[in-house]
C-alpha cells in the first residue's frame, strides 16, 4: 500500500489548483448568473494541456494517468462546478470514446482537435424518452447508398455548441435476440440537418453548455461508425464507467469548496458572544463534512488507480460516483445551514454550490442507477 | 547564453503556518518556489527562447526541494541542480548558502545569474548580492525589466517606487522584483517532460568544501508569529473630545508620546 501521490501527480494537482484558483474561481459567480460558457477558460486549459491530460503524447496529449485526471477535475470543480462539468464531459465523454474505440484516422481527425483544445468533446446518449434506460434509444441510423443517415433527437448534451463533432448513439438494427442494437457515430456538427440549440434554463451548472440536438436526415460517411459495429452498448457502458470517476471527483471538489467556506465562516460569525464554531452542533457538522469528503476522495482515488492498473473498476467507479455525489449534496446543504441566512444569499456562493452539485446525483447515471449497477456487480 | 537561476523552496506565506518551539512545522506547511524566484525562472526562459542557450536552476536544500526543481523544469528550464545540505549539522544561513553557490559557480561559465529579490520566508535578500560579490561580477537588484544586447544588459530597476535604468556588462547577477513578468503555469506536457530532464544532486564533497568552510555566521535564536491583530477601538464624540482622548491614550496607554 502506498497512499502518496507521485511527484508528477502532485505537480499536476498543484498546477491545476493554482490555475483554477487564479483563472476559474473568480468567474464562477458570473458564469452562473449570466449562464455564460467561459470559452476563454477552455482555451487556456487547452494551452496548458488539461484537455488532453489522460491521452498519449502521440495524439498531442499529456500522457498523464487517471489519478492525475481525477485530481485535476477535483481542483477545477473546487473553483467552479459549471466549468468542472464541462471539463469532465469534454475529456471523459467527448474525447475518451474516440481514444478508446476510434481507428487511427478517426483519432487523427477528431481526437486531436479535442486534445489541443481547438474544440470541445460532446457525447449524445440521452433522449427525451430514453434517459436511464438507454436501451430505449429512438434515434435511428440507416444505411443508404454507402452512407449512414441518422434521424432523431437528443437532450441535455453537454458542450455540443462548442463541439466540432458529437458522438451520437443510435439504433442501427437488431441483435440475434431481436433487441435493438445501438452503435455510436461520429457526427460532425456542420453536417446539414444537424441542429444544435441551447434552450434550457437550468437549476445549476448554468455556466456549462447544455444542448438539444435534432438530427433530420443527417448523412455521414460509413467510416464514421465508432468502434465495433454492434459493440455500441458495451462501449458506452465503458465510457460511462470512466466518466463516473470524474463526476465523483467533481463532487468531491465542490464539497471541498463548500466545506472550506463553512469552516471559515463558522470561525468568523459570532452569535451569543462566541464564534459559532465553538458550538458543538456546528463543530459536529464540520467534522462530518470533512470526514465524508475524505472518504469520498479515497474512493475516487481507488477507482482511478484501478483503472490505471488495467483492473476492473466498474464497481468502484459506481461506489465513488454514488457516495461522492450524495455526500456533496449533503455537505453543500450543511455548509449552507452553517451560513444561516447569509448562505441563502447568492453573494456567499454556497447556494450555487448546492445547485451545481445536485446534478452529480443525476448525470452519467442517477444514484438509483448506480445502486442497480452495484447490485448487479454483487450478483443480484 | 548560459543562464542560471538560483532558487529557494519556501513555505507558502499565504497558507497557514505553525511554529513549534521556534521551528516551522513542515508537516502542516505548503511549500512553493519562492514567488520572486518564479519571476527569475520565467525571465530566464523568455531570455533563452529569445537568445538561445540553456537555463539551469540551482537550489540549496534537501531532497524535498526536488519537487520545486521539477516544477521549474516543467515551466521550461533545461536542467536542475540540487546542492544537498541535508547532512549539515548546523542550520545554514545566508552566508552558508552564498558560499555553496559561489563554490558551485567557480568552474562554470555563466552569462547571467538570476534570482529573486528576496525570499518571502525570511525576507533577507542577501544570497544573490553575496554571490555576486564572491564571484566578483556585477549585480543589479530589484529589476523590473531586462534586455540583453550582446555582452551588455539594459535593465530597469525598481528604486523604492522610482524606475532607474542601468546598463551593465555581462556576466551579471540580477534579482527579480514583482512586475518583471507574469510567470507561466507549468503546462501538463511540461510536467510530463520534466521527468526526463537532467536533475543533478551534489554535496559538499563534490564542491571540495568542508563543513567549517560554510559554517553559518548567524544563529537563529527564536521564531514567532506576529501577535494576532486585536479589534480596533472607536473613539467617539466631537473633534475636540476625540483629539483629547487620542492624545491621552497615546501618552498613557501606548506610551509613545
Ligand atoms: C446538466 C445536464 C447535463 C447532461 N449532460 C449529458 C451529456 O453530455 N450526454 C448525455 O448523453 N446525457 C447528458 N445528460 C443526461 C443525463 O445523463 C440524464 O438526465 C440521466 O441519465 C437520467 O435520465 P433522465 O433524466 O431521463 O431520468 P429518468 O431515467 O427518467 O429517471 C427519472 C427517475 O427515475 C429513476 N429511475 C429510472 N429508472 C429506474 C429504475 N430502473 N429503477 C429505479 N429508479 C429508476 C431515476 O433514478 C430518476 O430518479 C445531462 C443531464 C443534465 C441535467
Amino acid at each position: 500500500m502506498n497512499f502518496a501521490l507521485t511527484k508528477e501527480q502532485q505537480m499536476i494537482k498543484d498546477m491545476v489548483k493554482d490555475f483554477a484558483q487564479q483563472e476559474i474561481a473568480p468567474k464562477a459567480e458570473e458564469v452562473d448568473r449570466n449562464e455564460r460558457f467561459p470559452e476563454e477558460t477552455f482555451q487556456k486549459m487547452g494551452e496548458l494541456g488539461l484537455l488532453g491530460l489522460p491521452f498519449p503524447e502521440s495524439y498531442g496529449g499529456s500522457g498523464a494517468d487517471t489519478v492525475s485526471y481525477a485530481l485535476a477535475v477535483e481542483e477545477v470543480g473546487r473553483a467552479c462546478g459549471s466549468t468542472g462539468l464541462s471539463y469532465a464531459a469534454a475529456v471523459s465523454l467527448g474525447a475518451s470514446p474516440l481514444y478508446y474505440f476510434g481507428d487511427e484516422k478517426q483519432k487523427e481527425l477528431y481526437l486531436k482537435p479535442l486534445v489541443t483544445g481547438e474544440a470541445l468533446g460532446a457525447f449524445g446518449l440521452t433522449e427525451p424518452n430514453a434517459g436511464s434506460d438507454a436501451g430505449g434509444t429512438k434515434t435511428k441510423a440507416e444505411k443508404k447508398d454507402g452512407r449512414i443517415v441518422i434521424n432523431g433527437e437528443k437532450c441535455w448534451i453537454t458542450n455540443a455548441a462548442y463541439a466540432k463533432c458529437v458522438i451520437v448513439t443510435a439504433v442501427d438494427g437488431k441483435d440475434d435476440r431481436g433487441r435493438n442494437n445501438i452503435s455510436a457515430f461520429i457526427v460532425p456538427t456542420d453536417t446539414p440537418g444537424f441542429t444544435i440549440t441551447s434552450p434550457y434554463e437550468k437549476m445549476g451548472v448554468r455556466g456549462s453548455n447544455t444542448c438539444e440536438l435534432v438530427l433530420e436526415d443527417v448523412e455521414i460517411p460509413e467510416d464514421h461508425v465508432l468502434g465495433e459495429p454492434s459493440g455500441g452498448f458495451k462501449q458506452f457502458l465503458y465510457t460511462l464507467d470512466g466518466g463516473r470517476i470524474s463526476i465523483a471527483a467533481l463532487a468531491v471538489g465542490i464539497a471541498q469548496a463548500a466545506c472550506e467556506k463553512a469552516l471559515a465562516y463558522a470561525k468568523e460569525r459570532k452569535q451569543f458572544g462566541r464564534s459559532i464554531s465553538e458550538f458543538q452542533a456546528i463543530q459536529f457538522k464540520l467534522s462530518d463534512m470533512s470526514m465524508e469528503i475524505e472518504l469520498a476522495r479515497n474512493m475516487v482515488m481507488k477507482a482511478a488507480w484501478l483503472k490505471d492498473q488495467g483492473k476492473p473498476f466498474t464497481l468502484e467507479a459506481s461506489y465513488a460516483k454514488l457516495y461522492a455525489s450524495e455526500m456533496a449534496t449533503r455537505v453543500c446543504n450543511e455548509a449552507l445551514q452553517v451560513h444561516g441566512g447569509y448562505g441563502y444569499m447568492r453573494e456567499y456562493g454556497i447556494e450555487r454550490m448546492l445547485r451545481d452539485t445536485k446534478l452529480m446525483e443525476i448525470g452519467e447515471g442517477t444514484s438509483e442507477i448506480q445502486r442497480m449497477v452495484i447490485a448487479r456487480q454483487l450478483g443480484c | 547564453m548560459n543562464i542560471y537561476v538560483v532558487m529557494k523552496r519556501t513555505f507558502d506565506t499565504e497558507e497557514k503556518i505553525e511554529i513549534n518551539n521556534g521551528v516551522i512545522d513542515e508537516e502542516g506547511a505548503e511549500f512553493i518556489i519562492n514567488p520572486y524566484d518564479e519571476y527569475a525562472i520565467e525571465e530566464a526562459i523568455v531570455l533563452r527562447d529569445e537568445h538561445g542557450g540553456e537555463v539551469t536552476v540551482v537550489t540549496v536544500g534537501d531532497e524535498e526541494a526536488e519537487k520545486e526543481l521539477r516544477t521549474a523544469l516543467a515551466m521550461g528550464a533545461d536542467q536542475g541542480v540540487l546542492i544537498d545540505v541535508e547532512d549539515l549539522d548546523e542550520e545554514p544561513d545566508h552566508f552558508t548558502i552564498a558560499e555553496l553557490l559561489a563554490a558551485y559557480f567557480k568552474d562554470k561559465e555563466y552569462d547571467l545569474i538570476l534570482g529573486g529579490n528576496v525570499a518571502v520566508d525570511d525576507g533577507a535578500g542577501q544570497v544573490a548580492p553575496r554571490l555576486a560579490e564572491k564571484l566578483g561580477i556585477n549585480q543589479v537588484t530589484t529589476i523590473t525589466d531586462i534586455k540583453i544586447n550582446g555582452t551588455s544588459a539594459t535593465i530597469e530597476r525598481d528604486d523604492e517606487g522610482d524606475v532607474e535604468t542601468v546598463e551593465a556588462q555581462l556576466p551579471l547577477v540580477a534579482t527579480a522584483q514583482q512586475g518583471l513578468n507574469e510567470p507561466r503555469y507549468p503546462s501538463l506536457p511540461g510536467i510530463m517532460k520534466a521527468k526526463k530532464k537532467p536533475l543533478e544532486t551534489i554535496d559538499l564533497d563534490d564542491l571540495d568544501l568542508d563543513e567549517e568552510d560554510v559554517a553559518a555566521k548567524t544563529r537563529t535564536v527564536d521564531r514567532y508569529l506576529p501577535p494576532e491583530k486585536e479589534a480596533g477601538r472607536m473613539i467617539e464624540g466631537g473633534p475636540e473630545t476625540q483629539v483629547d482622548e487620542l492624545v491621552g491614550l497615546l501618552k498613557n496607554e501606548a506610551k509613545v508620546l
